[in-house]
């Protein structure tokens, strides 16, 4: 494991979203993901880069893929892993955060990996615990991990993202995945424009470096290298945000029409789980642009870099 | 007969060191010698004890968080004489024999003086008035939904009429409902980047809007409570200018933080309304200044730790800091406002908020009184805090303006040792 490149330079304690992270130290984490997948190559998956180590996946919130690419990861370097599952509202009365992580920390855990519906739960947890915390989603706020697996499959496909464009189609508003990679891509040189209806498309988030926003979804695709689309909760709808999904498709799905629109070589992006020919149709989601299989391949390499990346090498 | 005399004292403004004797609950004259009990005054300077108009005691009902001992002793500790209470606990204060009880109550502590506002309609469900005669029979002061906001206007307006025949005051939580959605902060570029629900200006705008043409209608006493943003004060402004019989308060929170804080993701920032932006923080100090804003009130919200130690989006509301208001306002607005001002905002202005004589330190005025220590700096310990709500986001700062002497009824309800 000699092979992994790391600075010694004043290294983030936590992967909670992107402060702190330089361009130096993320560009890093991703070469260290080349490492990683050659890993996932080799007939044993398995180093001991993390043997002896207990990582925690703390999930206050659902989302069995997310967690078994985390579990798996973190099993493929030797690590210990113990899960830790419950709904916000699980939580016997008048338990706070704190409590329950005061108690996982007795357990003598190592580091851990946090999904919850609130933002900023993560770093709730990075305080009271006081151990390395892998934000693994919370809230609208960030998905760290998922926007480095999106960055690591545009780089990997064009060799770099100094210049490029990646355009974000659909329910920005309530979407983590656009909020980290809006944060992530332009600290690697790419440009990230943002899009959806009015209604889901936050002005505020045009203070953000590096990032344009508009509800065209012709504008946004045109000169796109990489066009991501984004799940559409159902419930939007009733909520007021939509006034149909049939509306919404119509205008906003991303399909071969809208696709043809992008650079010639464009690559379709979905964070999953699809609604198919909702938010994006078939024919792009299994045409040859797509890489939504290898985005779940990579989220796993991207994830053993990051969990050796806060684990291993600090004293 | 009780007597007291607080020696060593300065009037505001005045380098002049005296005494004052109170007796049986009234002030009795300057400069008499030393009569009954004597207290050293410790060159502080004395002023009518303050009158916090908006504060959640939590009895009945919740006194895991805060109880009426806890609160008016955490009151008296702030230099406070007199506590309005929100009536917004389990069950809601919305009849006689509550408001009796809890006067009742506060009266056997010797601490801060209990003067409960009780909830304009039953259960404070906003849908049909209380009792609102039987209330004020039994010493409820005011009538607010406070912790909850007026949806049914006409309801509102049926409240403000009822009321003003009885000579009463309405306050409200003016935030439209719908607007507010799920907004735990402030809508705008913090709130989008933290991918945290946003609360709009526009929902504390649009409600004060709807309420002060309720109130040109009706000619009703209205009390805007804890305006946060700056185009709602506009609005009360303009509203006072067509001669509107409306007042307005304003938190100190809400002028020394703002939506920046919740970057920290703790949620002893999550207040009701929000904290907002520098630019609106300003303008309300501004509205402080030319006498848009009629008081101060700290909105004192005690939770458990436990509640606090909860994610943004689960955790209640609220922030707990009567015991260091004054000083926080001493030490940060001061110089701009002047201790003349500052008094009046936290003792004058709310009494003729709700029409009550004006305080005063002269012959035969109640002995309520407070001694303040302008010039100490002292470190904020919340761990010494008479509240329930040991924690606040000015834990360690150092404030001047530490009050050391609270006299109510003519009789000591808090004194700093030390
Ligand atoms: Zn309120």
């Amino acid at each position: 494991m000699t092979a992994f490149t790391l600075s010694t330079s004043a290294r983030p304690r936590h992967l909670l979203d992107f402060q702190g992270w330089s361009r130096e130290r993320l560009t890093a984490l991703l070469d260290n993901a080349d490492t990683m997948s050659q890993v996932l190559d080799r007939p044993v998956r398995k180093v001991p880069a993390l043997q002896g180590l207990t990582v925690c996946t703390a999930f206050f919130e659902n989302s069995t893929r997310t967690r078994v690419s985390f579990e798996l990861a973190a099993r493929r370097m030797s690590a210990d892993v113990v899960s830790f599952a419950a709904g916000a509202s699980s939580l016997s009365k008048g338990e706070s955060l704190r409590d329950t992580v005061e108690v996982l920390t007795a357990y003598k855990v190592d580091a851990y990996v946090v999904r919850h519906h609130a933002a900023g739960a993560a770093h709730l947890v990075a305080r009271y615990s006081g151990k390395p915390v892998i934000n693994a989603g919370d809230g609208r706020r960030s998905h760290p991990t998922q926007a480095l697996l999106d960055a690591y499959t545009v780089r990997q496909e064009f060799g770099t993202l100094e210049g490029l464009t990646v355009a974000i189609v659909g329910d920005v508003r309530h979407s983590r995945v656009a909020r980290s990679n809006a944060e992530l891509l332009p600290k690697l040189g790419a440009k990230v424009v943002l899009c959806g209806p009015a209604t889901l498309l936050p002005e505020g988030l045009a203070a953000l470096p590096g990032v344009t926003l508009t509800t065209d979804p012709r504008e946004a695709v045109r000169g796109a290298h990489a066009v991501m689309a984004l799940r559409l909760q159902q419930e939007r709808m009733d909520a007021g945000y939509l006034a149909s999904l049939q509306e919404y498709a119509d205008t906003y799905q991303v399909n071969e029409s809208l696709m043809r629109e992008a650079e010639s070589g464009a690559i379709a992006l979905h964070p999953g789980p699809m609604n198919r020919d909702l938010e994006i149709s078939s024919d792009v989601a299994d045409g040859p642009r797509s890489r939504i299989v290898r985005q779940v391949e990579n989220g796993q390499a991207v994830r053993m870099s990051v969990l050796y990346h806060l684990l291993v090498g600090r004293e | 007969m009780t007597q007291l005399t607080i020696t060593n004292i300065k009037r505001p403004g005045s380098e002049r060191l005296e005494s004052i004797t109170v007796e049986n609950g009234v002030i009795q004259g300057w400069n008499l010698g030393e009569l009954g009990e004597v207290v050293d005054g410790q060159g502080g300077t004395v002023a009518p004890a303050l009158i916090e108009l908006h504060a959640h005691l939590r009895e009945p009902g919740q006194t895991e968080k805060e109880d009426l001992a806890s609160g008016l002793a955490a009151a008296a500790a702030g230099g406070y004489g007199t506590v309005v209470s929100m009536p917004n606990t389990l069950p809601v204060v919305d009849d006689p024999a509550t408001v009796r009880a809890l006067i009742e109550r506060a009266e056997g502590l010797g601490l801060a003086r209990l003067k409960p506002a009780a909830a304009l309609t039953k259960g404070q469900q906003g849908e049909q008035l209380a009792e609102l005669t039987y209330l004020k029979e039994a010493g409820a002061v005011m009538f607010t939904d406070d912790g909850r906001t007026n949806e049914n206007a006409r309801v509102l307006r049926l409240g403000l009429e009822y009321a003003r025949s009885l000579g009463m005051v309405v306050s409200v939580h003016a935030e439209d409902a719908s607007l507010r959605a799920d907004g735990v902060m402030n809508e705008g570029p913090v709130s989008e980047e933290l991918g945290l629900p946003g609360n709009p200006a526009a929902a504390e705008a649009a409600r004060v809007a709807r309420d002060l043409e309720i109130v040109a209608q009706t000619g009703g006493r209205l009390h805007v409570q804890h305006l946060s943003t700056a185009r709602a004060l506009d609005l009360v402004r303009e509203a006072k200018a067509r001669g509107l019989p409306v007042t307005c308060e304003v938190c100190p929170h809400h002028l020394t933080l703002t939506d920046e804080a919740l970057r920290s993701f703790d949620a002893i920032y999550k207040v009701a309304p929000p904290l907002r932006t520098r630019a609106d923080a300003d303008h309300l100090l501004k509205g402080l200044l030319d006498g848009t804003v009629d008081c101060l009130a700290t909105d004192h919200a005690p939770h458990t730790r436990a509640e606090k130690e909860r994610d943004l989006l689960s955790a209640p509301s609220g922030i707990a800091y009567i015991e260091i208001a004054f000083p926080l306002m001493w030490t940060r607005f001061g110089e701009r406002l002047g201790l003349e001002k500052l008094l009046d905002l936290m003792t004058g202005a709310p009494a003729r908020v709700m029409g009550w004589p004006e305080p005063t330190l002269e012959e035969g005025a109640p002995a309520d009184l407070v001694v303040l220590d302008l010039g100490t700096e002292r470190e904020v310990n919340p761990a010494e805090f008479r509240s329930k709500a040991k924690f606040t986001p000015w834990a360690g700062e150092t404030l001047r303006g530490w009050p050391t002497l609270t006299v109510v009824h003519g009789k000591v309800a808090f004194r700093r040792e030390g």
